[in-house]
């Protein structure tokens, strides 16, 4: 491992004005949540030295909320504490399935949703679940706060819009209303302990009557970032989300793929299976939202 | 031969001893020594699978504040064999990866960065990277001086050997047969998958003499070993093997050693090595990829009229392949009037290929189990009941020349046969391959020295570094022998400077002959023992007999003495003689074949390719086991290996031959999860060599995994897909193209 420095404060303005003053000192900082990529990644491939800002002892980064209209999950909540959650498992299961993808339960003992977000992989599981959620990313930057889109934040492969100067904070959700439910299935060669090779996530409102009245469709690990699909969203819309219904959505993921032929699968492979995912994730979506 | 049910300890399930530490994490591995002064070497790597190496030049690393030590080719004696131009390439690198330069340096990170200082000059050659590549016309030589079979009459080749075995009359069993069923199959290089990397270190003193700590199947062989490739004496050496943290035979030639203990030589300081996981996947032995081709005929009642099999090894950059027990396994489990056999051992630029696990057989016994599958399911046979009527059983020749002694093929195939999971129908959704594993196991040498402590209890020291558990199978048959509880009973791995030369653990021998000059060094004991007890009751020490632990007069002896245990003859040791140590050497001959029956019942889904594995059994012959707790976890192991070999490992490499998954993320061992419970039952049909009856046990398990793997997706699919590894996508593709 690369030398480092660790710093660890107690508050959201000391953690900003560690930022600002790493930064113009010329030093490079690097934001430490569980630190399951991170100290992999420092043990591995880049050994620069650099000041970790460790966010885990900051009030707001630690904030689990589930309120009337929205629910907010703090940037260090790892995600064991979301698996353990049974009112987040029951309005959020699609999203909770996808956290309780990542790593062992060791490593969910450190991990966390933010942290997935913020490595920004092609293939990180919560993305397309928090796509389809519609949740939104809360940042502090030195001026205040701002809002981002969970789909607008990744930017490339490794790459998202946080400043070296901000903090991702957490997540806002809006709280699914009655006949919704969200679902997420990832495609990998073994059971656990691997990276995607497609995901899937689905998000559906059903009426009383179980027809489709909105669903959001993300597909992951098929493009540099995770792409909404609109077309597959249109599919199920208005329908009772069939057989038909989820052939057609699943054709729409397979055409929205652009992946690339590695040796985690080839560009056939991809486009296929993602089809399959959202196939079956839309059903289970369906069947949670109906029951 | 003691009968099963004379046996006390042999055959009970104690913790082993070696165990608690293990857990704790107190137990001290390849890279856990730490010595005063002591500096980190690292490797550098050829960035070419191919290349002739115009110069280096260390002197930029050198120059470096921190930097001790820089070694290459010029600091090693310029005559080497295969293993020397391994550990540090001369003339050529053959593989992407190859060692070219060491450094050693007062941390691991200027270690590495010293790497970047040194220069070498390079003339880019075209890589071989199949063996489609390597034997077609034409094809760039990977070593110009190399004839096949070293006969230099002939131009040089890629092909390093052709092994042949023929009986009787093959093209007469093909005509005379009813079916004739063939096949070609394709297996990957596949990695042992041991979790500890390569590691030791090294300290030269100023009378040039060397110890090494490593982490090995064999320190006697490391011995040896370093001595050739540094062009010193093996009694400069002193190497103590750590504990290990598995090997499955990948652990059984060098690649730091020389390189450490030269960097310690130039640095006069102690240096350690420690690969990365990538390094050991780049540069280490993997086992051989493959390509078989199979072929064999029935008559309609299922008499098998004739077979043959042509076995092609990738042996990487230099030859070696282990395509003669590919060889001898192929069709060991049959009793055959005709068949021709031919495997050939071919140079590709990849990683020199290391043993690992029954090295050699997985592969051709693949090929010719599916065949054979194949042959059942045309003869509307039970592939159990084909396999029985065909089976080698005592004094059946082997295609490799001897008749077998007592072996338990056929009861093993009986015993799968009144299995309930194969008396169970087939799951819905689910297909079922079966398979037939053999492992020759060998022999070789051994020794043992029984030392007494004056309370009575007693230490093991023996050479054969514990990767399975031997250290309690060496205290239960020391135990069985002397009389005593296991719990009086060390067993200690010396040094190659504390007790008899030892060969390496492999081949399934520890157990079998390692256990044989125990048991003898206890023979050895209890003879002293009797001699002592006669001294003290004055009487003749044939009449003394060791009865339970304990020294008695013979029945009919007129003496009236209470008996004498080991502590008692222990406490008067000073007064009839002194301390006792018992001590044996072998060179144990007849180590008994192992065989085995592998089922297993898996389910593929259609629309990702995906294998679910829902249930394995594994049936085998140990002969005697010793522990069956650790006899059923190299069952399990086995499998668990084979397992991942047919559905997801593989070494995938770029056209420029660079591996692009050297790391457990992408070379995908399977994970507990992926598993089921591997049921498993010993069958013991006893050696008649060993004391106890035992065999090897530790290979014969991956032996027969990948063909009943293969065979229960032919089974599930309904048709057959012939190359490994079945991963999702490769199935997805087969299964799209079969359904147009």
């Amino acid at each position: 491992m690369g030398d480092y420095a660790y710093a660890a404060p107690t508050s959201l303005e000391e953690a900003l004005s560690v930022l600002e003053s790493q930064a113009n000192d010329g030093q490079r900082t690097q934001i430490l949540a569980g630190g399951t990529d991170v100290l992999v990644q420092m043990r591995s491939v880049d050994k620069e030295p650099r000041t970790l800002v460790d966010i885990k002892h900051i009030a707001e980064t630690n904030e689990l909320s589930i309120g009337a209209d929205e629910i907010f999950i703090g940037a260090a909540i790892p995600s064991a504490a979301l698996n353990e959650n049974d009112e987040l498992k029951g309005l959020l299961p699609g999203l909770i399935e996808a956290a309780d993808l990542i790593g062992s339960t060791q490593i969910q003992g450190r991990a966390t949703i933010g942290g997935n977000l913020c490595n920004s992989s092609p293939a990180g599981d919560t993305i397309p679940a928090l796509v389809v959620v519609s949740a939104v990313c809360v940042i502090a930057s030195p001026g205040g706060s701002r809002e981002v889109a969970v789909g607008d934040f990744v930017t490339g492969v490794g790459q998202n819009c946080l400043a070296s100067n901000e903090i991702l904070l957490g997540l806002k959700i809006p709280r699914p209303r009655n006949n919704s439910a969200d679902a997420y299935l990832r495609f990998i060669p073994r059971t656990e302990m691997d990276i995607a090779v497609a995901g899937a996530g689905v998000a559906l409102t059903l009426d009383d009557g179980g027809t489709c009245t909105s669903a959001r469709v993300a597909i992951g690990a098929v493009a540099p970032t995770v792409r909404l699909v609109e077309a597959a969203s249109a599919a199920l819309v208005g329908t009772k989300v069939d057989d038909d219904a989820l052939s057609a959505a699943s054709a729409a993921c397979s055409d929205a793929a652009s992946p690339i032929t590695d040796k985690r699968g080839t560009v056939e492979y991809r486009k296929k299976v993602v089809g399959v995912l959202c196939k079956r994730a839309g059903g289970i979506a369906r069947d949670r939202a109906s029951s | 031969m003691a009968e099963a049910h004379d046996l006390k300890v042999i055959g009970t399930r104690p913790v082993r001893p070696d165990g608690v530490e293990k857990v704790t994490g107190r137990a001290n591995f390849g890279a856990d020594l730490q010595l005063p002064g002591m500096i980190h070497g690292k490797v550098l790597r050829s960035p070419y699978a191919h290349a002739r190496i115009k110069s280096v030049d260390v002197s930029g690393a050198l120059a470096m504040e921190g930097v001790l030590a820089a070694v290459s080719r010029s600091d090693f004696p310029e005559e080497t064999d295969d293993l020397g131009r391994n550990v540090i390439a001369r003339d050529k690198v053959l593989y992407h990866g190859h060692a070219v330069a060491a450094v050693a340096a007062t941390t691991q990170l200027l270690a590495e960065q010293a790497l970047d200082a040194i220069k070498v000059d390079y003339d880019v050659l075209a890589p071989v990277l199949s063996i489609d590549q390597a034997i077609a016309d034409g094809a760039t030589l990977v070593n110009e001086q190399m004839h096949t079979n070293g006969d230099a009459s002939q131009p040089a080749s890629n092909i390093a050997a052709i092994t042949k075995f023929e009986r009787g009359d093959p093209e007469k069993g093909f005509a005379e047969a009813d079916v004739v069923v063939e096949g070609e199959f394709r297996v990957p290089m596949a990695h042992q998958g041991y979790i500890e990397p390569h590691a030791c270190t090294a300290t030269i003193n100023e009378e040039g003499k060397i110890t090494v700590w490593c982490s090995t199947q064999g320190h006697f062989d490391v011995r040896t070993q370093t001595a050739a490739i540094l062009g010193t004496s093996i009694s400069k050496i002193k190497v103590i093997a750590s504990e290990i943290g598995g090997g499955f035979g990948g652990k059984l030639s060098v690649y730091l050693e020389p390189l450490a203990v030269k960097l310690s030589e130039l640095s006069n300081r102690p240096v350690r090595m420690v690969m990365n996981r990538e390094e050991v996947f780049r540069a280490t032995g993997p086992t051989s990829a493959t390509w078989c081709k199979a072929k064999v005929a029935a008559k309609k009642d299922g008499t098998i009229t004739a077979a043959t099999a042509w076995l092609a090894y990738e042996a990487g950059a230099f030859p070696g392949a282990p395509v003669g027990p590919g060889c001898m396994s192929v069709l060991a489990p049959y009793d055959l009037e005709n068949f021709s056999i031919e495997g050939i051992d071919v140079l590709v630029n990849k990683p020199k290929v290391a043993a690992y696990r029954a090295p050699g057989a997985p592969q051709a016994m693949h090929a010719m189990e599916c065949v054979i599958d194949d042959l059942a399911r045309e003869l509307g046979m039970d592939p159990i009941d084909l396999r029985l009527k065909n089976a080698a059983d005592e004094g059946t020749q082997a295609p490799y020349g001897p008749k077998f002694p007592a072996i338990g093929l056929k009861a093993c195939l009986e015993a799968a046969k009144a299995h309930p999971n194969y008396t169970a129908p087939v799951p819905e959704g689910c297909g079922r391959g079966v398979a037939c594993g053999f492992w020759f196991n060998i022999g070789m040498q051994s020794s043992a020295e029984v030392l007494i402590r004056e309370d009575g209890t007693v230490i093991i020291n023996e050479g054969s570094p514990d990767i399975g558990g031997s250290r309690a199978s060496m205290c239960l048959m020391a135990a069985e022998t002397l009389g005593i509880p296991y719990d009086r009973i060390n067993a200690h791995v010396a040094d190659t400077e504390s007790t008899g030369y030892c060969n390496m653990t492999g081949g399934s021998r520890t157990t079998f002959a390692t256990g044989m000059a125990v048991v003898q060094a206890c023979e050895d004991i209890i003879a002293q023992c009797k001699e002592r007890a006669a001294m003290t009751w004055d009487i003749d020490a044939d009449q003394v007999d060791w009865d339970d632990g304990q020294a008695v007069p013979k029945p009919g002896v007129n003496a009236d003495v209470d008996p004498l245990s080991l502590a008692d003859i222990a406490r008067t040791w000073g007064r009839t003689g002194g301390p006792i140590l018992g001590r044996a050497s072998v060179n144990a001959q007849g180590a008994g074949a192992g065989f085995s029956v592998n089922w297993t019942d898996l389910a593929v889904d259609r629309e990702t390719g995906k294998v679910d594995v829902k249930a394995y059994t594994a049936i085998q012959d140990a002969g005697r086991a010793i522990h069956p707790a650790y006899v059923e976890g190299q069952m399990q192991g086995g499998a668990a290996q084979g397992l991942g070999w047919a559905l997801n490992e593989e070494y995938i490499y770029d056209d420029n031959g660079v591996m692009e998954n050297a790391g457990f993320l992408d070379y995908r061992v399977p994970v507990a999860s992926d598993l089921p419970m591997i049921d498993t039952q010993i069958v013991e049909v006893p050696n008649p060599t060993h004391p106890y009856g035992v065999r090897g046990v530790g290979e014969t398990p991956i032996t027969a995994p990948l063909a009943a793997t293969s065979n229960a997706v032919r089974d599930a699919l309904g048709f057959r897909v012939s190359e490994l590894p079945m991963s999702p996508p490769r199935l997805l593709e087969a299964i799209d193209s079969q359904e147009g």
